[in-house]
C-alpha cells in the first residue's frame, strides 16, 4: 500500500508534468473533424502543438484565442468570439473543443457563459457543437485535463435516450489519455471478436494513428463523431479504463442510465482475464479461440521472460493511470518498483505496490533511480538515463526520440506480451558480461565502464 | 508592467531595422508586432523567443517562473548544442500552483533561486516571467534585485510575459536584457586586435562549429556568440570586441546596434548559409577588423581561405549536378535563407519553382526576384491547403521548410527537408551547404517515394474498370 507524499522543495527541476489545458485539448483531437481552442496567448497552443507533432509525428490541429496583455486585462469574450468565427469560417469543424489555461482562469472569463452567448448572437455557428473545459494549468495535470474533457463532451453532446430498453450490441469504451491509437484498435478487434459494437471516446486510432488521408484537411482527420457521441445514451455498456475516466463513466450512467465498468489498467494476465470474462457475459459469446491462444501465448512469455524480470528493480515515472499499469505488471513480473514518481493526485496511487509514491518531477526521480536496473519514463527521462547509466524504457507522452509512440501496444493478451519481450529484451542487452573481478567485493575494484542499449 | 510596456515600444522603434525604416513615422511607432487574429493565428508567444535567444547560454540556470505549461512542453526541445557545460539543458521552474496564484509568487521565486545556487552554483541565474505572475503582479525584478543581493551573483529578470507580443519581439527583449544586465559587467583578461561578437547565431545542430575553423585558421577570435555555445562571462566581456557580426538579422538588430553605440562596435550583417554569403561574410569581418587596425595582410588570407574553400564546395556539389538537375524545389522558409541558399540550389542544378517572402524584407524580395527571375511564384501567404495542392499535382519535387508544414509535403507523398531551428543537420558555412544538397539529393532519391505512390491492388482493379467503363461510354 503506497502512500503519496510531496517534496519539500521550491523548484520544479526536470519536469515530469503537463498542463491540464494540453490533456484537454488532445481528449477532443479524439473527435472526427474537430479542433481544439486554448483560451490564452499563443504561446499556450505553440508549445503545446510542438509537443505532440513530436511525439505523434502527425499534423496537429489546434488553436489559440490569442490573448493579448490588453485583452488578458479587459476579459477574453471577443477574443472567444473572434476566434469561433475564423475557426468555423476557415475550418468548418463538426466540434471546437475550447479549453481554458492559467491566464483565463485568473481573469476569471465565464467560459461557458461566453460560449452561450456567442450561440445565441452567431446562428452560423449552429451546426457546430462547442465544448467548453476548464483546465487551468496551475493545478492538476495532463491526464485531469484529459478527463475534464471528456466529462464535458458527456454533459453537452449525450442525448438523453427516450426508451429505457437497450437493445443494442454497442459498448461505450472512455480510454484514458495513456491509451495510444495502437491500444484502441487492438481493443476494437477484441470488442469485434465477441459480436459487440464498441465506439471510443476520445478515438485518436482514427486521427492520430498515423494514416495517410485521401484530402488535406485542417481539422482532426478521424475519431469517433459528434453523432456518435449524442448517442452513447443507447449503449448497452460502459466501459472506463484507467481511474481518470471513473468520473466520466459516472456522468455518463447519471445521464443515461448506462451502467459502467472500469477497468484501472488492462496490462497483465489477470486483469486481460477479467476482461474477457466481462465480455463473454455482456455478449453471450464465448471466448473466442485467437483469444484462448493469446492467452498461452502470453503464458508462454511470461515463463520465458521471467528469468530476466525476477528481482530487477525499476524506476517509474508516470502519470498516476500509466504508472498504476507498469508498476502492477512489472511487479507481476517479479520486478521490485525501487521508485515511483508522479504528477498529480489520483485514487489509483494508493495501490500502487510501493511505499511511497513521490508527487514530483525528473529530478525527485533520478535522486531516487540511482542503482536501478532500468527507467520507465516519457523521453526526458534521457537525461537521467544517460547521467545514471541505466537503461530507459520510453513510455507516456512525449516519446520524441523513438519512432511509432502511437503504435505502442500494451493492453490485451498480444500487448502485455509484447511488452514482456521489448522490456525483456532491454534487460537483456544491458545483463552485465562478467569479467574477473566480477564476484570482487565491491570495495576492491574499480567500475568498469558499461555502454548502454537503449530500446 | 509600465517598464515592460516602455520597453516593447523601443524595440519597436528600431532604427536599424530596413523594414521599419522604410515605414511612414506614425506607423514606425507601432513597429512590426501585428495584430493577431484568434483562431486563425500560429506561432510561439514572446517567452518563446527569448528562451530561444538565451537558452544557448550554456554555463547558466534559466527559471521559468511560471505555471507548468510554459516550461513542462518546451523543456530540452531546441536544438542548440554545447562544447562542454550542460546546465542550459535541465529545466528549472517554479511550476506555480494554486496557493501561489492566491497568496502571489514572489517568495516561492525567491527560495526557487535559492535551491538553484545552493545545488548547481551558476555564474548567473535568468530568470523568465509569463503571463501568470505578470497578471497577478508578482514583481521579478525586485526578487532578482534582493537574490542578486543575497547570494551574490548575477540573478536576471527577463520580463517576457507571453501575451505581449511575438516569438520575434521575444527575441528583441531577450537582447534588451543582455545589454541591460550582462554586456560590459566583466573585462576580459585580454583583448587582441581579431576579436570579434557574433550575434544573433544560436549553434542549432551545432552550427557555428561549422564556421569557427575558419576564423581559427585566420586568427579571428570570437569574444562572444550571442548566443550561440556561449558562456555568460563571455558575454559579460564582449563589449570588448572590435566588430561584430549579427547573423540572423531580425532577431538581434538591437543589439548590434546598441553595442555600437555604447561601445564603438561596428558590425555587418551576413548569413553563414549559402557559398557566397558566407565568403562575404569572412571578407565583410575582415575587411571591418582592418578598419578597425589589424593588420592589412589579414585580407589577402581571407581571400586565400575563400579561393580554397570556394573551390572545394563547388566540386563537392558539382556531381550531384546530374542527379538533381531540374529537379523542382518549393522552398519555404523566412526572410533572409529565402535567397541565401538559392545559388547553392541552382548550381546543383535545382529549379526554384516557389518561395515564400511572409518574412522577408523589401531588399530581401528584390534579391529573390534577381536570383530566380520570373519563372517562380513569390508566395506571401500560402496556405497549408493550397501547399498540399502543389506537392499532390507534383508542380514541385520537394519541399524545404520549417516543422510545421513537414507533414503538408509528407502526406502528399512528397519529399521534406527541415530547415528551420528544429532541424538535426547542420547547414551553415562551406561544408553545411554541401551536406543541404546531399541531404536534398538523399531525400529525393530515397525509393520509398516509388513504393508509397505505387496503387493497391484493388485501387489498380478499380482504376482498371473505370478506365474500360470510359472507354465503353465513349464508343
Amino acid at each position: 500500500m503506497a502512500r503519496a507524499v510531496t517534496g519539500e522543495k521550491h523548484c520544479t527541476v526536470n519536469p515530469l508534468k503537463m498542463s491540464q489545458s494540453i490533456g484537454a485539448a488532445l481528449a477532443f483531437m479524439g473527435v472526427e473533424n474537430a479542433m481544439p481552442l486554448l483560451h490564452g496567448s499563443q504561446g499556450c497552443t505553440s508549445f503545446g502543438l510542438v509537443l505532440f507533432v513530436r511525439h505523434f509525428r502527425e499534423a496537429i490541429p489546434m488553436q489559440t484565442t490569442a490573448m493579448s496583455e490588453v485583452a488578458t486585462v479587459l476579459g477574453g469574450f471577443d477574443n472567444v468570439e473572434q476566434a469561433l468565427i475564423n475557426i468555423a469560417d476557415r475550418a468548418k469543424p463538426a466540434l471546437i473543443g475550447i479549453c481554458t489555461t492559467g491566464i483565463s482562469e485568473i481573469k476569471g472569463d465565464d467560459l461557458h457563459g461566453f460560449v452561450k452567448t456567442i450561440r445565441s448572437a452567431h446562428p452560423e455557428l449552429d451546426p457546430i457543437a462547442l465544448v467548453d473545459a476548464s483546465t487551468p494549468d496551475f493545478e492538476g495535470a495532463f491526464q485531469d485535463g484529459w478527463a475534464a474533457a471528456v466529462t464535458r463532451m458527456i454533459e453537452e453532446l449525450v442525448e438523453v435516450p427516450l426508451m429505457q430498453k437497450r437493445p443494442t450490441r454497442r459498448i461505450n469504451v472512455l480510454p484514458g489519455c495513456h491509451i495510444t491509437p495502437g491500444d484502441i484498435d487492438e481493443l476494437r478487434d477484441i470488442f469485434d471478436a465477441f459480436s459487440l459494437d464498441p465506439i471510443f471516446l476520445p478515438d485518436l486510432s482514427g486521427s492520430l494513428d498515423g494514416h495517410i488521408p485521401d484530402e488535406f484537411s485542417p481539422t482532426t482527420l478521424g475519431g469517433i463523431s459528434v453523432a456518435q457521441i449524442r448517442k452513447m445514451g443507447s449503449a448497452l455498456y460502459t466501459i472506463a479504463i484507467g481511474e481518470q475516466m471513473h468520473g466520466a463513466a459516472i456522468t455518463l450512467e447519471y445521464r443515461t442510465g448506462v451502467p459502467y465498468k472500469l477497468f484501472d489498467r488492462l496490462t497483465g494476465l489477470a486483469v486481460n482475464d477479467e476482461l474477457m470474462e466481462f465480455l463473454s457475459s455482456v455478449s453471450g459469446v464465448p471466448v473466442p479461440r485467437k483469444y484462448r491462444r493469446q492467452r498461452s501465448q502470453l503464458i508462454d512469455a511470461m515463463l520465458d521472460g521471467h528469468f530476466y524480470f525476477g528481482g530487477k528493480r525499476v524506476a517509474i515515472a508516470a502519470e498516476p493511470d500509466l504508472l498504476c499499469a507498469m508498476a502492477h505488471w512489472l511487479h507481476e513480473m517479479g520486478c521490485e518498483i525501487q521508485a515511483a514518481v508522479t504528477t498529480t493526485q489520483s485514487p489509483a496511487l494508493e495501490k500502487i505496490p510501493v511505499e511511497e509514491v513521490v508527487l514530483g518531477d525528473l529530478e525527485d526521480f533520478e535522486l531516487r533511480a540511482s542503482g536501478a536496473d532500468l527507467l520507465v519514463t516519457h523521453s526526458h527521462g534521457r537525461q537521467a538515463s544517460e547521467r545514471l547509466g541505466i537503461p530507459l524504457f520510453r513510455a507516456g507522452l512525449p516519446v520524441f526520440d523513438r519512432l511509432g509512440a502511437g503504435h505502442q501496444l500494451s493492453v490485451g493478451y498480444r500487448g502485455t506480451r509484447n511488452l514482456i519481450f521489448e522490456v525483456g529484451n532491454l534487460f537483456i542487452a544491458n545483463a552485465h558480461e562478467p569479467t574477473p573481478t566480477t564476484w570482487m567485493p565491491a570495495n576492491e575494484m574499480t567500475q568498469p565502464l558499461v555502454s548502454i542499449q537503449t530500446h | 508592467m509600465g517598464n515592460l510596456g516602455a520597453k516593447v515600444q523601443q524595440v519597436f522603434d528600431e532604427p536599424g531595422c530596413a523594414t521599419n525604416q522604410a515605414k511612414p513615422s506614425k506607423e514606425r511607432k507601432q513597429g512590426c508586432n501585428k495584430l493577431l487574429a484568434p483562431g486563425a493565428a500560429a506561432g510561439g508567444c514572446a517567452f518563446d523567443g527569448a528562451k530561444i535567444a538565451l537558452q544557448p547560454i550554456t554555463d547558466v540556470a534559466h527559471l521559468v517562473h511560471g505555471p507548468i505549461g510554459c516550461e513542462g512542453h518546451s523543456w530540452d526541445s531546441r536544438g542548440s548544442k554545447s562544447s562542454g557545460p550542460l546546465l542550459y539543458r535541465t529545466s528549472f521552474t517554479t511550476a506555480m500552483n494554486e496557493q501561489d496564484i492566491i497568496f502571489g509568487g514572489e517568495k516561492h521565486l525567491y527560495k526557487a533561486i535559492k535551491e538553484i545556487v545552493e545545488k548547481h552554483n551558476p555564474p548567473a541565474v535568468f530568470v523568465y516571467q509569463t503571463c501568470v505572475p505578470a497578471m497577478i503582479g508578482d514583481d521579478i525584478e525586485a526578487v532578482c534585485k534582493a537574490a542578486t543581493k543575497k547570494f551574490g551573483k548575477p540573478v536576471i529578470p527577463v520580463n517576457v510575459p507571453g501575451f505581449v507580443g511575438s516569438k520575434n519581439l521575444g527575441n528583441k527583449l531577450a537582447g534588451e536584457v543582455l545589454l541591460d544586465y550582462v554586456i560590459g559587467t566583466e573585462e576580459p583578461e585580454e583583448t587582441t586586435p581579431y576579436d570579434i561578437n557574433i550575434i544573433g547565431e544560436y549553434n542549432l545542430s551545432g552550427e557555428l562549429w561549422q564556421v569557427k575553423p575558419l576564423l581559427d585558421e585566420l586568427g579571428i577570435r570570437i569574444l562572444a556568440s550571442i548566443s550561440g555555445d556561449a558562456k555568460y562571462h563571455e558575454v559579460a566581456r564582449s563589449h570588448r570586441a572590435r566588430a561584430a557580426m549579427m547573423v540572423c538579422s531580425k532577431a538581434m538588430i538591437n543589439v548590434a546596434r546598441k553595442m555600437e553605440e555604447r561601445y564603438g562596435i561596428p558590425f555587418v550583417e551576413g548569413s553563414f548559409y549559402g557559398i557566397g554569403d558566407m565568403s562575404d561574410s569572412l571578407r565583410n569581418i575582415s575587411q571591418l577588423l582592418v578598419d578597425r587596425g589589424a593588420p592589412a595582410e589579414l585580407l589577402q588570407r581571407t581571400e586565400i581561405v575563400i579561393e580554397r574553400e570556394e573551390a572545394r564546395a563547388w566540386e563537392k556539389i558539382a556531381p550531384f549536378r546530374k542527379r538533381l538537375e531540374g529537379k523542382r524545389v518549393l522552398l519555404f522558409t523566412g526572410g533572409v535563407k529565402s535567397w541565401s541558399v538559392v545559388a547553392a540550389l541552382q548550381e546543383a542544378g535545382l529549379v526554384i519553382t516557389g518561395t515564400s517572402v511572409k518574412k522577408s524584407t523589401p531588399d530581401d524580395k528584390a534579391r529573390i526576384k534577381e536570383l530566380i527571375k520570373d519563372d517562380a511564384h513569390m508566395y506571401d501567404n500560402l496556405k497549408p491547403r493550397e501547399m498540399y495542392a502543389i506537392l499532390k499535382e507534383a508542380r514541385a519535387n520537394i519541399m524545404l521548410s520549417g516543422g510545421r508544414t513537414q507533414f503538408v509535403a509528407l502526406k502528399a507523398k512528397m519529399p521534406w527537408l527541415d530547415i528551420n531551428q528544429e532541424r538535426h543537420h547542420a547547414y551553415a558555412g562551406y561544408v553545411g551547404i554541401v551536406t543541404l544538397i546531399s541531404e536534398i539529393d538523399k531525400a529525393i532519391s530515397n525509393p520509398v517515394w516509388e513504393q508509397v505512390r505505387r496503387l493497391a491492388p484493388w485501387e489498380q482493379a478499380a482504376m482498371r474498370n473505370a478506365v474500360q467503363f470510359h472507354l465503353a461510354q465513349e464508343q
